[in-house]
Order: C-alpha cells, then structure tokens, then sequence
C-alpha cells in the first residue's frame, strides 16, 4: 500500500511539473502514467474520469487528478485483495487517501515554483528564457491535445463492432459540430451523448 | 468576517462554482478580489495572470496562489490554494465513491459507451483554438505533427518530449540571441 502511495505521489508530481499549457495538455501526460506505464487503470476508466472532470464544476486538472488517484488505488487495491477480505468502507478510505495524495502532489511543484518566485523576486516580469522556452512550447501543447483526443479515439472506447464504431462516430461528429459551430456547452452534449446511448445500446 | 476567512469563503465560492475549466473562472476571480474587496487593482492582476500561466501545473490554482500572496503573503497563498482545490476535491470524491459502487449497472454503462466519444469530440474543439492561436508555420507544424505521433503510436512519455523542447529552445533562443548580440558589436 505504502509502495503505491509513494507511487502516486512521484507519478503526480511529475504531472504537475511539465504540465504546461493547461488542463486538456496535461490528459496525455496522465494518460500515459496512468494507463500505459503503470496499468492503474484501463482507457475506458480514463475517459470516463476525463467525462466526468468535464461536467463537475472547478479545473479540469484536479478534478481528473483527484479521481485518477481515486481510481488507481481503488482498482489495485481490488486487484490485490481478489478474495474480498477488506471491508467496503476500509476500500473507500484507503482509496480517498489515494486521491488526496494524487491532488496534494500535482499541486506541490507549482506551490513551491511560485511562493519562491513571490518571495525572491518582488517585481517578476517573464524573462527572455521563459519567453523561449513558451513559444518553443506552443507547437507542443497542440501535439499534446491532438495526442489525447488520439490516444481517447481506440477500440475500447468506439467499439469493437462495426456498428458501435459507426454509432460513435456519428456521435463524435455531432457533437463536434454541435460545440464548435453552435457553441453549446460540453455539459449538455455528454448528458445529451449519454442519453443517446442510454437509447441506442 | 476577518480577512483570512474571506479569502478562503471567495476562492471556495469561485472554485465550487465554476464549470469549464481555469479560463472560466477569470471574470469572476477578477469581479471578487479587483472591483468588490479591491485587494489588488487591475494591472495587478493581469501582471499575476501573466505569471500565472508562464509556470507549470494548473492555471487556476497558481493564480490564486498568487493573488493569495499579494494579499497575506505565505498564509494568503494556502488559504485562497485551498479554496480553489477543496471544492473539486470533495464532488470529485463524492462522485468516485457513489460511481464505484453502481458502475456495473447495466443503464449507466450504456450511458458512458455513449458519451466517450463525445469527450473525445470536445478535446477536438481545444485542439482546434489552440493550433489557430499558436500561430503555427511549416516547422512548428511538423513538429506538432511530430509529437503526436510519437506519443501516440511510439508510446514515448509526454514529460520527456516537453523537456527536450524546453531544453532546446531555451538554448536555440540562447545562441540567436549571441548571434544577433555579436553581431550587433560588429557593425
């Protein structure tokens, strides 16, 4: 358990280190820690945790570290203990802890950068390396978000079967249209995209 | 109300109540601290906004560290930190620990194999606004093109990809800059 925690905290602050360029760059980052490196969780899990970050009020990035770290000792913790010896509520602890350790730590590499600046620097202005190193950046942010959206679009979120995948993408087109040219919010589309599916499947 | 506790009440006020991300609470974190308390003026803020964005992590919360700052110095930073994150904190956890538990019900699997993807058409539109604002030529199309790919299909982790472009272009701008120094001496 100890293992995991320490885990989690290296995992989220590295996360909270080289996220730049907001919360929709950070999801590959996640993605890969979380997913592909460590197998805390499976990609439907993650998309479904992305959904719901999307929904709930507050930024994006702790709402999706919060429940990512959730998730990830809720799931080995299962995975661990397959007999069902803990009882449900000591599941639950164990696994908040998890998403407090995941928030605390995505936050800790910012908190220092920044009171340190606030304290040394009285008047900060962007110096010409932080300058470079941002536009230097920029191109990457955008590859970050394509690679989301790409890593987001495989078989265990469209489906395996020719007809699902036809289903997702219609679903995927529309409401790409609806938000880009009709600007309707991304709330209404997922509840709307839910009800598709909860009608369709 | 002392100061401390009204600047935790504004920043949890603004943390619970706004949905779309970091950029969405702007207007409102600047309606609270600039024009009703008037703890920072408007060129304070857009100054601690520009900080803000320039240092890694999430937007929102290193804006309110900032302003927390400016405010009541080490204390304000946790305080107004704190009330940006405890909101998310406690609906993100309510949501988990009710979700676990009916997960496997047939209804709300159906309504999440609908709603995927849509979360993957909403990545699209940021995809979109972003790639028009970064102003992007031949070469930094390429190599935007370049990272998905490989963080895509290569499987490479995102953090060393941002750290070898740091890195290089902090020391690109570094060598230009000589250049155009030397240069400058020259003539």
């Amino acid at each position: 358990m100890l293992i995991l925690f320490v885990k989690l905290f290296i995992t989220f602050f590295k996360i909270g280190l080289f996220n730049f360029g907001g919360g929709y760059a950070m999801i590959p980052l996640i993605q890969h820690e979380i997913v592909e490196k460590n197998h805390w969780m499976t990609n439907n899990e993650f998309t479904d945790i992305i959904a719901i970050s999307q929904m709930t009020p507050g930024p994006i990035g702790i709402n999706s570290a919060t429940y990512a770290g959730y998730q990830a000792t809720y799931n080995t913790i299962a995975t661990a203990t397959a007999g069902g010896e803990m009882s449900n509520m000591t599941h639950h602890l164990l696994s908040i802890t998890g998403s407090f350790i995941a928030t605390f730590s995505v936050c800790l590499p910012s908190f220092i950068l920044l009171l340190l600046i606030a304290k040394m620097l009285v008047k900060y202005t962007a110096n010409r390396n932080v300058k470079q190193l941002f536009a230097g950046l920029r191109p990457v942010i955008v590859g970050l978000i394509a690679a989301s959206a790409l890593l987001l679009m495989d078989s265990s979120n469209f489906g395996f079967a020719t007809s699902e995948r036809i289903i997702s993408v219609l679903i995927c087109a529309g409401v790409f249209l609806a938000s880009w040219k009709y600007k309707i919010g991304p709330i209404t589309l997922l509840i709307a995209s839910g009800l598709l599916g909860l009608l369709i499947y | 109300m002392n100061l401390q506790l009204t600047l935790f009440t504004t920043f949890f006020k603004i943390g619970m109540f706004t949905i779309g991300g970091g950029l969405a609470m702007l207007p409102l974190i600047e309606r609270d601290v600039v024009e009703k308390h008037k703890w920072i003026d408007k060129k304070e803020f857009l100054d601690l906004m520009t900080i803000a964005q320039s240092m890694p992590g999430i937007f929102a919360f290193n804006f309110a560290i900032l302003i927390g700052h400016k405010i009541d110095q080490t204390r304000g930073s946790i305080l107004c930190g704190l009330g940006t994150v405890i909101p998310s904190f406690l609906i993100i956890l309510a949501i988990a620990i009710s979700f676990s538990d009916f997960k496997d019900n047939a209804y709300v699997a159906k309504i999440f194999k609908g709603m995927r993807p849509a979360v993957v058409a909403l990545l699209l539109v940021p995809l979109i606004s972003t790639a028009k604002t970064s102003h992007l030529t031949i070469k930094t199309g390429l190599l935007a093109i370049a990272v998905t790919l490989l963080i895509t299909f290569a499987d490479i982790n995102p953090v060393y990809i941002i750290l070898a472009v740091a890195l290089s272009s902090v020391l690109y701008g570094n060598i230009v800059y000589k250049k155009r120094h030397k240069n400058d001496k020259s003539c």
